[in-house]
């Protein structure tokens, strides 16, 4: 569904992004792990569009993102993301920040966007919060809400950027809960993350980012046991150190 | 304070016709004494209302109706327009945002005196002919049009700065998430960065809105009898220099006021749950 063939991408001289090529077909939960600035959010980015690269091409769902005449706002609005910080919309409450994109993107009419929206927020368990503000909320209540934006338009796939990675410890399980559901049910995903229990119980594979490349794609058992790069098990002993 | 001058506001309150003249002949022989002055030309003029014939306190409150009416509507023009060019100066094309910078820096390095007559003077001449002629012969009331301009247009480069410096505060991730959805450009402003940073530059945009109230006074230079141009002028007939000019003062005092308090209960009408205000300053 979504293909990824040899992209580069440079920050002036900088190259962040380097003949990367993979793809996830519908339904597979692919986690993206690596060090800090290896660009596994650029990556992300490049995907829906939210940065432009400058060779290769990715597809999504037969759609070119890097050709001039895409609609880019149509293909976003197809593949929910999920930020490490949230980004909630802080004037509005957990309800309508659901509920604006149904409104103004697909066109839903108000009641049926709330309906919808209350739904999402049953199912990501804090109904009893959806007339309050961002600034009210846990951080794990905002990512959960920020979780069931994404999934308020119905995305052929979501994409996770260290969607945890800003919370305290007891709020990651809560988050994560929705995560394992979301896989379990289908869903197409690919996750940058460093939870590596999550890794083990949902992906179907594992890829590792180092320097702007894609150093190891593998099975998720296989990337456990048998990770053949030396920077992979480097990479994976810091990790499961802890 | 051993002051020599006699105070005198009778030429303000006291609004009984036989007054005047010596008033304004000899302020000197003229003065009680400040207390009663304040209390029985208080009473005086609530009483004679509006059969006296002194015009010292009706040129005030006209001076005061053409500083708010100036002010206004000269904030009228630097809202939008510096909500425009500040939006302009965040967006992505290059071509928009130069544009809207070198507006910024044209009206704000030029001194508004100076602005007050180049658009008096000299843009009328630079007009088409015809525009140029109807501006000079049959616009009513150039002047308070000019200055309207003028002062909006010069505040508008301030508020720009603003509305700039406002959506610039907010974090990359909110357009990125609200891109992310499927908003368009436009979508991300309207819903996202605009309700944002207005909240957050209303202190600012408070001052900006004094700044116009008070430099409205520049525009007497080109013959709008405001507020500072009508104390001036009954300065000038009576003499009475101090109390003409306190009374200007303490209403420019509380114009101000009432507008911060006004602000400060609008910052905390729409302030965003769960956050904090700044305060208006
Ligand atoms: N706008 C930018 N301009 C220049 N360099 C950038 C920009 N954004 C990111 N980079 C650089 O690109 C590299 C990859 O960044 P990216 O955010 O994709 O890394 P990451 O793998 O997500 O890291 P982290 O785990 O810290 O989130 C980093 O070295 C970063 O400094
Ligand atoms: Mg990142």
């Amino acid at each position: 569904m979504i293909e990824i063939e040899n992209v580069s991408k440079w920050y002036g001289d900088f190259r962040v992004l380097a003949e990367c090529s993979t793809s996830v077909a519908k339904g597979d939960v692919v986690v993206v792990c690596g060090p800090s600035g290896s660009g596994k959010s650029t990556l992300l980015k490049c995907v829906n569009g939210l940065e432009p690269f400058q060779e290769g091409t990715i597809t999504v769902d037969g759609v070119s993102v890097g050709d001039k005449g895409t609609n880019l706002p149509k293909l976003r609005s197809r593949i929910g993301m999920v930020f490490q910080n949230f980004e909630l919309f802080p004037h509005m409450t957990a309800l309508q920040n659901i509920c604006l994109s149904q409104m103004k993107v697909l066109g839903r009419g108000p009641d049926e966007a709330e309906e919808r929206s209350m739904k999402l927020l049953e199912r990501v368990g804090i109904t009893e919060h959806a007339h309050k503000h961002p600034a009210q909320l846990s951080g794990g209540q905002q990512q959960r809400v920020a979780i069931a934006r994404a999934l308020a338009m119905d995305p052929i796939a979501m994409m996770f950027d260290e969607p945890t990675s800003a919370l305290d410890p007891e709020m990651i399980s809560e988050v994560l809960d929705v995560m394992v559901d979301l896989a379990k049910e289908g869903m197409t995903m690919i996750v940058v993350t460093h939870e590596m229990g999550f890794a083990r119980k949902v992906a179907h594979r594992v890829v590792f980012m180092d320097e702007g490349r894609i150093v190891e794609e593998a099975q998720t058992e296989a990337f456990f046991t048998t990770a053949r790069h030396e920077r992979t098990q480097m990479f994976l002993s810091k990790i499961l150190e802890h | 304070m051993a002051m020599k001058y006699n105070w005198d506001w009778s030429i303000i309150l006291c609004r009984s016709p036989e007054e005047e003249p010596t008033a304004a002949v000899e302020p000197g022989t003229l003065a009680p004494d400040a207390t009663s002055a304040v209390g029985g030309g208080a009473g005086q003029f609530f009483d004679t209302g509006a059969s006296c014939a002194q015009p010292y306190f009706d040129w005030i409150v006209s001076g005061v109706s053409w500083t708010i009416i100036v002010a206004c509507a000269a904030w009228v023009i630097t809202f939008s327009l510096g909500s425009i060019i500040g939006i302009a100066r965040t967006v992505d094309q290059p071509v928009v945002r130069a544009v809207a910078t070198a507006y910024v820096e044209f009206f704000r390095n030029i001194p508004l005196l100076l602005q007050m007559f180049l658009w008096f003077f000299v843009v009328p001449e630079l007009l088409p002919e015809d525009a140029g002629r109807w501006v000079k012969r049959e616009l009513p009331l150039p002047e308070y049009w000019t200055a309207i301009v003028c002062l909006g247009m010069y505040h508008a480069s301030r508020t720009a700065e603003q509305v700039r410096a406002g959506i610039e505060s907010i974090p990359r991730g909110q357009t990125q998430a609200g891109l992310a959805m499927g908003l368009t450009q436009f979508q991300v402003y309207r819903h996202v960065l605009l309700p944002v940073s207005y909240r957050i530059i209303i202190p600012p945009l408070t001052s900006d809105f004094m700044g116009i109230f008070k430099n409205s006074s520049v525009a007497l230079t080109i013959g709008v009898m405001e507020l500072t141009a009508q104390s001036r002028q009954i300065a000038e007939y009576t003499f009475n220099i101090f109390e003409i000019f306190t009374v200007a003062t303490l209403i420019y005092m509380v114009v101000t006021l009432i507008v911060v308090t006004v602000m400060r209960f609008v910052e905390a009408k729409v302030r965003i749950p769960g956050t904090i205000a700044m305060g208006a300053d």
